[in-house]
């Protein structure tokens, strides 16, 4: 088991070197740099600026330098917000955004799980069908239209919560109500219904059968047997969607004003800031591919089909 | 022991009912401030919050925007308006003690143009300061530019010729003091709160990025006596919606532009709706290297075909000016008439170009950067001109940089742009068309514009030089149709103006916080 940990992390090396490097030519092709202002700046003011960040030499030499940075833990000046660097925009941002994530994600996990093992035993009850309807609705709609609605009757309407902000505002920790339960709902939603789905398909396994012959009772079924095997498309589910929750949903994130890591990257992109969208995606397949390794450890303990001797 | 407790908590609650209350001015703000060096910032969000923190020469006056004493008392200009003598304020002085003296603007000026610093804005300086330009360009060194230090409290410009519009150019944080000492010590974070050294009426308590920017009031500030606000909460956000719901719900007390289109109609009718004419113009470029636009009957026939005045009362409702013209009127200044609409001419236009009908017209496309209310423009320009001229033009969109980019190489055949003043004259727009600006992205080129503009450049404020002016523009828009104006910008802000004193509806749309108070 050590091993295959272990094999595992040095294949996470290869992996983000590949990212970094695809990343660090595309985002150069796009139209456009970050000093491209509508009104032309003069050549020489052009050069002086490319000079200092080094952006007037041969595009493999920019790349050797900016990877040996980044070995070194330096993710570079940022060229559109040249007041702070990259490292303080993501350090700042990523836990901001990691907060309302995971809190969404541990309350959609939580009442997800717990609704669909609901729907699963009444199955076809008027239980079943409610639950599965409002997770149509979760997954349908999508979170531009869920968040503003959320906001005007909560915050406009009825006043029990601010519209929008971060806690250290007067408002404090109730900034966070809106932001954490528009983003659960999605998840919540695929968790539901993923679990429901596996917990049918394991109710009508040999093995629950067998449990239910020799007389246990439903509840020692369910917990003991039915979730550990039903919850690994769950689990499958989850690596990702963390990755993708604690870096930042872009639409929650300025509905809310959440000063996380998806406003930076969005914005990023439209000024070609080609250093803080380097960051931001270092840190985003950093996440990804350490949460699909961990998705690989936690199969081998619900799955003992899967060995990694 | 407890009786002096009890005292002490008596006085201490009788203190707190006396005392002023705190007045606390939130601001919502639009986009995240990039930057707060005075040197480098390029945008609205940024200039609004070094209005609050630094100080030039001049300020903005409340009420017309126009220069007013800053950090010099008063100044005097040579007979033949070239020269300009600065008396700095004796008691002028940086947040940190330091004074400020005749020499920190020639350090701060020299600092801008320097193309080291690498300013985005220093061309605003560049074009009106005697040798700023070169110095700019890195074809000469800073002992070019034509600024002294007469004594520690005269400071001598010498202008490229008689500027008229320099009082009005003047408050523009471009023209400001930098801290140099501060920036020699703290880099490129000397603007960071704990490093920062301003001299405004308000100096940076806190600026968490995407979050928040406070200011609190300057206790060192020359005339502290007149600042009301003891602080201002400027909110970053983007997001239209939210930003009107923060309004709406009582979170913020002025809402800085950006009011959502849709919802225009329900917001008109409100006491705090504020809708000021703004000097700013949007416009259509045509590709004047391509044909077909660049024959000047296609261009007439085009800009001919649009009923602008419906457009602004049907599309952008917001008060939006329809316009033929590509200046706003300035006091003195009447732009010339452009060609306006009339159907019959643009056909007859368009037949002598060989297209009669709209018949044989190559496939055109208009190219504008994504957002709503463009995207509605151009909808409906599309629609004038398929009814009107009988030609099916496409619309497209692209983020802004890709805009840029395209409008840069001439990668486009119709392309929307706009432009806001930079000071109060029409030069600020006239000169952005002539064949070597930075902007002109259609390659409009005309030698007898180019003349005019740069021949009213050297000629003193009055009427001759507006004469040239106006035939400069003439030729651009009634004889070349280099553009076609579409109408004039509006600021709309949410503000109510019964609790809030010293905000007014200003052309230019600068609200110095220095004046506004509670009421």
């Amino acid at each position: 088991m050590t091993k295959f940990i272990i094999r595992r992390l040095i294949g996470l090396v290869p992996t983000l070197f590949v990212i970094v490097t695809l990343s660090f030519f595309i985002i150069r092709v796009a139209p456009g740099g970050p000093f491209d202002l509508e009104k032309r700046l003069p050549p020489t003011i052009k050069k002086n600026i490319e000079r200092k960040y080094h952006l007037d030499e041969p595009v493999l030499v920019q790349y050797g330098r900016y990877v040996l940075d980044v070995l070194r833990g330096d993710l570079g000046p940022s060229y559109r917000n040249p007041d702070h660097d990259v490292n303080y925009f993501v350090w700042n941002s990523l836990p901001k955004s990691m907060l309302i994530g995971v809190l969404a994600l541990g309350i959609s996990v939580v009442v997800g799980i717990g609704v669909g093992m609901i729907s699963a035993m009444r199955q076809n009850s008027w239980a079943d069908y409610s639950a599965m309807s409002f997770a149509v609705i979760g997954i349908t709609v999508p979170l531009f239209v869920i968040g503003p609605v959320l906001m005007y009757a909560f915050a406009m309407r009825l006043h029990w919560l601010p519209t929008s902000g971060w806690l250290s505002g007067e408002a404090g920790w109730l900034t966070l109500v809106l932001p954490v339960v528009t983003l659960a709902f999605p998840y919540f939603a695929y968790n539901a219904r993923l679990s429901r789905a596996s917990i049918l398909e394991v109710l009508r396994s040999d093995y629950v059968r067998t449990a239910r012959a020799k007389g246990l009772r439903d509840s020692v079924i369910m917990f003991k047997h039915v979730l550990k095997g039903a919850l690994l498309p769950v689990v499958s589910f989850l690596g990702p969607a963390f990755a993708g929750i604690v870096t930042g949903s872009v639409v929650v994130e300025r509905i809310f004003r959440i000063p996380g890591m998806g406003q930076f990257f969005v914005q990023a992109a439209f000024n070609r800031d080609y250093t803080l969208l380097m960051g931001d995606v270092i840190v985003y397949s950093v996440i990804l591919v350490v949460m699909n390794f961990g998705v690989d450890i936690v199969y081998g303990f619900l799955d003992p089909r899967i060995s990694y001797s | 022991m407890r009786k002096i407790a009890l005292l002490l908590l008596g006085l201490l609650v009788a203190g707190s009912l006396f005392a002023a209350p705190e007045v606390t001015f939130t601001v919502l703000n639009g986009a995240e401030p990039p930057t707060l060096d005075p040197a480098l910032s390029e945008d609205n969000a940024s200039h609004n919050i070094l209005l609050a923190l630094f100080e030039g020469l001049l300020i903005y006056d409340p009420k017309t925007n126009d220069g007013i004493p800053g950090m010099a008392e008063s100044y005097t200009v040579s007979a033949d308006g070239k020269q300009y003598n600065f008396k700095i304020r004796k008691n002028a002085m940086w947040s940190d003690g330091v004074p400020i003296t005749a020499k920190t603007f020639v350090d701060s000026w020299l600092h801008t143009l320097d193309p080291k610093t690498a300013s985005p804005y220093a061309w605003l300086m560049a074009m009106v300061v005697d040798g700023a330009q070169a110095f700019n360009e890195g074809s000469a060194g800073p002992e070019a530019v034509k600024i002294r230090a007469l004594d520690a409290n005269t400071f001598q410009v010498d202008m490229v010729g008689p500027v008229p519009y320099v009082s009005s150019m003047l408050p523009h944080t471009i023209f400001g003091c930098l801290p140099l000492h501060a920036i020699e010590k703290f880099g490129d974070q000397w603007t960071l709160p704990e490093n920062i050294v301003s001299n405004g009426p308000f100096i940076l308590q806190e600026w968490k990025p995407q979050e928040v920017v406070t200011v609190v009031k300057n206790p060192k500030y020359w005339d502290a006596k007149t600042v009301k606000l003891d602080k201002i909460v400027y909110i970053p956000s983007d997001d239209n919606n939210t930003r009107l719901n923060m309004y709406l719900n009582g979170e913020a007390d002025w809402m800085f532009g950006g009011l959502p289109l849709d919802q225009i109609d329900a917001l008109k009718v409100r006491k705090d709706y504020q809708v000021i004419p703004q000097a700013a113009t949007y416009f259509y470029e045509f590709n004047h290297t391509q044909a077909p636009f660049d024959n000047v009957k296609v261009r007439k026939a085009f800009a001919m075909a649009i009923d602008k005045k419906k457009l602004v009362d049907l599309v952008t409702r917001g008060g939006q000016i329809a316009t033929d013209a590509v200046t706003p009127a300035v006091p003195g200044y009447v732009p010339p008439k452009g060609n306006a609409y009339n159907v019959e001419a643009a056909k007859k236009l368009l037949a002598e170009a060989g297209y009669a009908g709209g018949k044989g017209f190559p496939a055109t496309t208009i190219l504008y950067n994504t957002s709503e209310g463009h995207k509605k423009i151009a909808e409906y320009v599309q629609q004038q001109w398929s009814q009107n001229l009988g030609i099916d033009v496409t619309i497209e969109n692209a983020e802004w940089k890709t805009v840029l980019d395209r409008g840069k190489n001439q990668d486009f055949q119709v392309l929307r742009m706009g432009w806001i003043g930079d000071y109060q004259d029409p030069n600020t727009f006239l000169e952005l068309f002539q064949t070597d600006a930075g902007q002109n992205y259609g390659k409009y080129t005309n030698p007898k514009f180019d003349e005019l503009i740069q021949k009213a450049a050297r000629m003193k404020a009055g009427a001759d030089r507006f004469k040239a002016l106006q035939q400069a523009e003439a030729i651009f828009i009634a004889q070349d149709q280099g553009i076609i104006p579409i109408y004039h910008y509006v600021n709309q802000d949410l503000i109510d103006t019964a609790k809030w004193g010293g905000w007014n509806r200003t052309t230019y749309g600068w609200h110095p916080p220095k004046f506004i108070f509670k009421k």
